[in-house]
């Protein structure tokens, strides 16, 4: 049980901080500019088929920090060409520009790079057990992953607490007006802010790609649970971000390996009931609705505290 | 989205004549509606009426959200599934015990359930707009779509649950069995919904509705609460979302979760913004294209989602208004009679615009067949005429398109914008542009 | 091979239609080319085009040329109802589908209304891959044609073999959350308490059909379980995945697979060092020893730089074509009964027949294991380049594979 415990933990805190390198971008977006950004997991998504092309050509090495400056160019130029001209059309409109967005990648690197998984693979120097714990091998790799999503950050607090950049945006978080007044190019602040955003997210992908699935729909499967992320944590708010991402890695992968059902706990029902939604209900375990919990947690939290666990202002 | 909703009825001087005009747009659409599978009677059209025609109706139920109330939500899909689970649970039923209720009233049991639901989720739900209610839509409609796969017995899982259709009382010797025969049953339902929800919008809560959308503080001071409002909005548009999910039970006669998913609520999201949510006409308009892109353009290339991808953002970029927005910018002008200032450059703009867009299709495709596809072959056939995708000349052909196209097409839209500028003033010297 | 008509997106609003030519004979592939199972579906896709260029080269069915029509389904019953109306609507006869049995259960119920309800648009829907014994059993279609043995065969096949391994003693069921896993984890329960009753089923997991992206908690819970076998009958990512998350952990168990040999599969077990550890159950495989088949197999890589993953699309294709020969026409209601108790000759070698009272295909079937290879002569094929291979367990020849169906078919 203990073993579980712990490996579970050490899991949950790594799907977490990946969640996390997502969310703090996409985070940081939504609240300067209002945008739902619908393409911020297909940044994600570039940022690994990136980082394995270039793996192949030059190396992982140069790959982990030229994969993400090539997907943070895209991200600004999708912001300056794209979002800057529908911003006067209001969100609904910035918001289906980038689900349109979400559609177009998705097929363009299926279209590069077809649709079976790629074959993405962690680079030798740290594809050896970093540790063993009650005979379970514990990657170097994903210890790597974790290290690499910490430092980040503890970057980004640095940037956003200690330098002049780092005030000018957090202003804009919640007097975007007001830094405008003051002379501040605010949409340059913007096309930057979601350069280093997709940047952000394009690291996480080519550091997940070789430990996850480097497959032209793993946006797909990452997506909507990062609105679950910036939403619970408080927009705007890093470390909200931080802890939310922590808290659904965590609960993810807990419920994951829980067995109990409301059979377990109260014995099964009568048989002479038949199937019914009741005895659904009554047999489903609680890793069964390891999916599902992310989505409650979200509904819970608008409805009693609509800023977030730690925002500051209403959404 | 605010100055549109009151284009017609500021007009009280021609009252009559415009009521007289306004029955005869919904009898003309009424005979369309009759006529269209006399004219097009292959089995694909049907097929295709039927889908726009369900499609039909869950736009115009959104965009009592969207358009009207003014509230975005990424989860309309829960009433529309639920509606259509309604309504094959109600079939099977009745089925099984011999009730004596015919098909065509399924769709009001749909209904029923959408609107249930809305009643339910829809006071928590409605009490924030704007993002908090926006959030709200996406987290209910995923762990909706999510329970669906757990609560076995209701839903069925991944499989569904099926029905047949043709199983139920009979109605005037109707079976239901012919596809023809579903399509005027669903036309039935696209007049009767979409007559009902345009009184909807003519009506004090309708308007009050309008109200809320633009400014929910003074909604207030006038004695209403827009909690209320919106919760009542969302029940009706959880309403027709049933009806809608209902009749497409009866059409694939199998309601499965992905009726419930994030897809099917964010294709009505595209249909009602793409059509134009400030008009009442316009989400119709965008689920006739949407229903026929998603149907059309995958047996026109591989790569359809690429298209539509591109098409999304080409009018969210250049027609937020949506296709009627587009399309009632030329109203003035035309009443004005300025329009003929603007037809000659249009059709200038048109011949590079055209080029440009074949030279895009062109290199999509070269690139396509290049990597992707090996069984496809290398023949494109564009407009008739075919293209190696190896061959040097495509590539030539399809950067001198592309480059050539956008650099003409530059200036002809500069004409264009010019001509329109034109044109409008002279519309508003006439008075028929504020 | 199919035409891109543009023009006609402009011309001809509302009426869709896949361009033809007026003798081919079209057969709708519907299955995911977008989603979670795309890739499997591409894999499936670019097989059966490889089988329609083969029959072609030898003039085809009856002379008339063999054509396959992509649809996309993204592994949803829904839009595959939508995808097969439409081949009806392009005057397609036959349709084709492996992945998912909830799309299958659909498809087949789909093919028996609408022959029912419009006679002369009858369509045969070929089932090469969707295993849920419900499809010939209470569900059963007559116009619904199975190639792969159904799940109960194979657990049946497998728990035999089970039997006789003293060293299992612990086993975890891992599947995907619908009809075909649930089958699988009831049928494996179901045997396994009947043939080994010392087994002890340790832990019996279902997870989200094709959504978990990182398999390491639930390998974490097989660990701690203490299992020393799992069986599963996952597929596409969610096997290549599972295996993977294996890897990662160093989980060092026996696996008994439908479709380890998945795309992805073979890389991940290389990497656990599962040597022969890791067992799949299938109708044929590329080191079966047959000569023909070897030789089938040698042409496809070097064609179309895959594996060959499904034999039983082989034996679909090419029984298809006899059939029709047999009836003289490729009207799909005499096709369907030359097809019924049909004999053949399968790709891997021995007898097959379609028995007549369910529709299901009985074939020998084989158990194989992945690891390295032994003798290069005999077993010269390895996969995904990991220097590993298949090599041959056990072989079920088709007169045990027979199980009673309750299937009650109706005949038109």
């Amino acid at each position: 049980m203990l073993e579980l415990i712990v490996i579970s933990t050490l899991n949950g805190v790594l799907f977490g901080m990946l969640l996390f390198l997502l969310s703090s971008g996409l985070t940081v977006i939504f609240s300067m500019m209002g945008v739902l950004n619908f393409a911020h997991a297909s940044f994600y998504m570039l940022g690994a088929f990136f980082g394995y092309q270039l793996t192949k050509w030059i190396g992982f090495w140069p790959a982990l920090v030229l994969a993400p400056l090539l997907v943070g160019a895209v991200g600004m130029a999708v912001e300056r060409y794209g979002l800057r001209n529908t911003h006067k059309h209001g969100h609904v409109a910035e918001l289906l520009l980038t689900f349109g967005l979400a559609f177009a990648i998705e097929e363009i690197v299926s279209m590069i790079w077809g649709k079976s998984p790629m074959d993405y693979r962690i680079p030798a120097a740290l594809d050896f057990p970093a540790f063993t714990v009650f005979s379970t091998n514990y990657p170097a790799y994903k210890i790597f992953m974790l290290v690499v999503s910490v430092a980040i950050f503890v970057a980004l607090l640095i940037v956003l607490k200690r330098t002049r950049v780092g005030l000018i945006v957090q202003a804009a978080l919640t007097h975007p007006s007001m830094v405008g007044h003051l002379g501040h190019n605010v949409g340059r602040v913007f096309m930057v802010v979601f350069g280093v955003g997709s940047a952000l997210a394009g690291l996480a992908g080519v550091i997940a790609g070789p430990s996850l699935v480097t497959q032209s729909d793993m946006a797909g499967l990452l997506g909507p649970i990062l609105f679950v992320v910036i939403v619970f944590g408080g927009l705007g708010s890093l470390p909200g971000a931080f802890i939310a991402s922590l808290l659904i890695g965590l609960i993810q992968t807990f419920a994951v390996a829980l067995n109990g059902s409301l059979a377990s706990a109260f014995g099964p029902l009568d048989p002479s009931l038949g199937p019914s939604v009741l005895t659904d209900i009554w047999n489903v375990t609680i890793a069964q609705i390891a999916p599902i919990l992310p989505y409650v947690l979200l509904v819970l939290i608008l409805i009693f505290r609509p800023m977030g666990l730690l925002g500051t202002r209403e959404t | 989205m605010s100055d549109a909703a009151t284009t017609t009825s500021d007009m009280p001087k021609e009252q009559s004549g415009s009521s007289a005009r306004f029955y005869s747009i919904w009898l003309i659409a009424a005979i369309a509606l009759i006529v269209l599978p006399l004219i097009f009677s292959s089995g694909g059209s049907l097929t295709s009426f039927s889908l726009i025609g369900i499609a039909i109706i869950f736009a115009l139920s959104y965009n009592i959200l969207l358009g009207q109330t003014g509230l975005l939500s990424f989860g309309h899909a829960v009433h529309y599934g639920l509606g259509g689970f309604i309504a094959v649970h109600a079939m099977n039923a009745v089925a099984n015990y011999n009730w004596p209720l015919p098909l065509p009233f399924i769709p009001l049991i749909g209904g029923i359930g959408g609107v249930a639901f809305a009643i339910l989720v829809g006071w928590v739900m409605t009490k924030r707009a704007g993002t908090v209610f926006a959030m709200i839509s996406l987290g209910i409609g995923e762990l909706v779509a999510s329970s669906s796969l757990i609560l076995r017995s209701m839903f069925g899982g991944e499989a569904g649950i099926t029905t047949d259709r043709t199983a139920l009382p009979h109605m005037f010797g109707w079976t239901f069995g012919p596809q023809l025969q579903v399509y005027y049953l669903i036309a039935f339902w696209v007049m009767i919904s979409a007559i009902a929800m345009y009184a909807l919008t003519r009506t004090p809560l309708g308007r009050i509705c309008n109200a809320v959308r633009d400014n929910p503080e003074r909604v207030e001071f006038i004695g209403y609460d827009p909690h209320v409002v919106r919760y009542l909005a969302y029940g009706f548009a959880g309403f027709f979302a049933g009806i809608a999910g209902g009749l497409a039970a009866i059409n694939f006669e199998i309601a499965n979760s992905a009726y419930l998913g994030a897809t099917q609520s964010g294709l009505v999201l595209f249909a009602a913004f793409i059509g134009g949510a400030a008009y009442f006409f316009g989400p119709i308009l965008g689920a006739i294209l949407v229903t026929y892109l998603q149907l059309g353009l995958t047996n026109l290339t591989t790569v359809w989602q690429l298209y539509f991808g591109i098409i999304f953002i080409g009018i969210v970029m250049f027609a937020p208004g949506g296709i009627a927005g587009l399309l009632m910018m030329h109203r003035p002008l035309i009443r004005a009679g300025s329009l003929g200032m603007v037809i000659p450059s249009y059709l200038m703009a048109a011949i590079p615009t055209l080029a440009l867009a074949l030279g895009v299709i062109l290199s999509i495709e070269t690139v396509a067949r290049y990597t992707a596809s090996e069984g496809e072959g290398n023949i494109i056939n564009l407009l008739g005429i075919p293209f190696n995708a190896t061959a040097p000349v495509t590539w030539i052909v399809a950067a001198l398109l592309v480059v050539g196209g956008f650099l003409v097409a530059r200036l002809t839209w500069r004409r264009v914008a010019e001509a329109w500028d034109r044109a409008a003033t002279v519309a508003r010297d006439r008075g028929y542009l504020a | 091979m199919r035409k891109i008509i543009m023009s006609a997106a402009v011309t001809l609003p509302f009426v869709f239609g896949v361009a033809h030519a007026q003798d081919s004979v079209k057969i709708g592939y519907i299955d995911p080319l977008s989603g979670g199972g795309a890739s499997v579906g591409e894999g499936g896709l670019k097989t059966f085009q490889y089988l329609a260029d083969e029959l072609n080269a030898k003039g085809g069915i009856l002379g008339h040329k063999v054509e396959i029509v992509p649809m996309d389904n993204k592994t949803n019953p829904q839009e595959s109802l939508v995808q097969a109306q439409k081949a009806v609507d392009a005057g397609i006869h036959y349709i084709t589908q492996g992945n998912g049995s909830s799309v299958g259960a659909a498809l087949e119920d789909f093919v028996t209304k609408n022959n029912g309800r419009n006679p002369g648009k009858e369509v045969l829907y070929f089932n090469y891959a969707a295993v849920d014994p419900s499809m010939t059993n209470e569900k059963c279609s007559y116009w619904h044609f199975r190639w792969d043995a159904n799940s109960d065969i194979k657990m049946e096949a497998l728990t035999n073999y089970m039997k006789g391994e003293q060293s299992i003693k612990k086993v975890y069921l891992i599947n995907q959350d619908y009809s075909f896993g649930q089958s699988v984890r009831t049928e494996a329960r179901k045997m396994l308490a009947a043939k080994r009753p010392d087994i002890q089923i340790v832990g019996d997991e279902l997870h989200p059909l094709l959504k978990i992206t990182d398999f390491s908690p639930y390998i974490a819970k097989i660990k701690a379980s203490g299992a020393d076998s799992v069986v599963t009958g996952n597929w596409g990512q969610d096997i290549a995945l599972l295996l993977k998350a294996a890897a990662d952990a160093g989980l060092k168990v026996n696996w008994y697979t439908y479709y380890a040999g998945g795309a992805g599969g073979p890389t991940a077990i290389k990497q656990t060092g599962l040597d022969h550890q890791v067992f799949q159950i299938t109708e044929g495989f590329p080191n079966s020893g047959n000569k023909a088949a070897m030789e089938f197999e040698k042409d496809f890589r070097a064609k179309v730089n895959l594996s060959l993953w499904y034999p039983r699309a082989v034996n679909e294709m090419r029984m298809f074509k006899a059939a029709a020969e047999k009836a003289n026409s490729i009207d799909p209601v005499k096709v369907a009964a030359a097809l019924e108790d049909m004999k053949f000759e399968v790709l891997d070698g021995g007898e097959g027949f379609m028995r007549k009272d369910d529709h299901q295909f009985f074939q020998p079937i084989y158990i194989s294991s992945f690891g390295t290879m032994t003798d290069k002569d005999k077993e010269p094929f390895d996969e995904e380049n990991t220097g590993w291979g298949w090599h041959l367990v056990s072989k079920i020849d088709t007169a045990q594979t027979m199980l009673p169906t309750t299937c009650n078919m109706k005949r038109p």
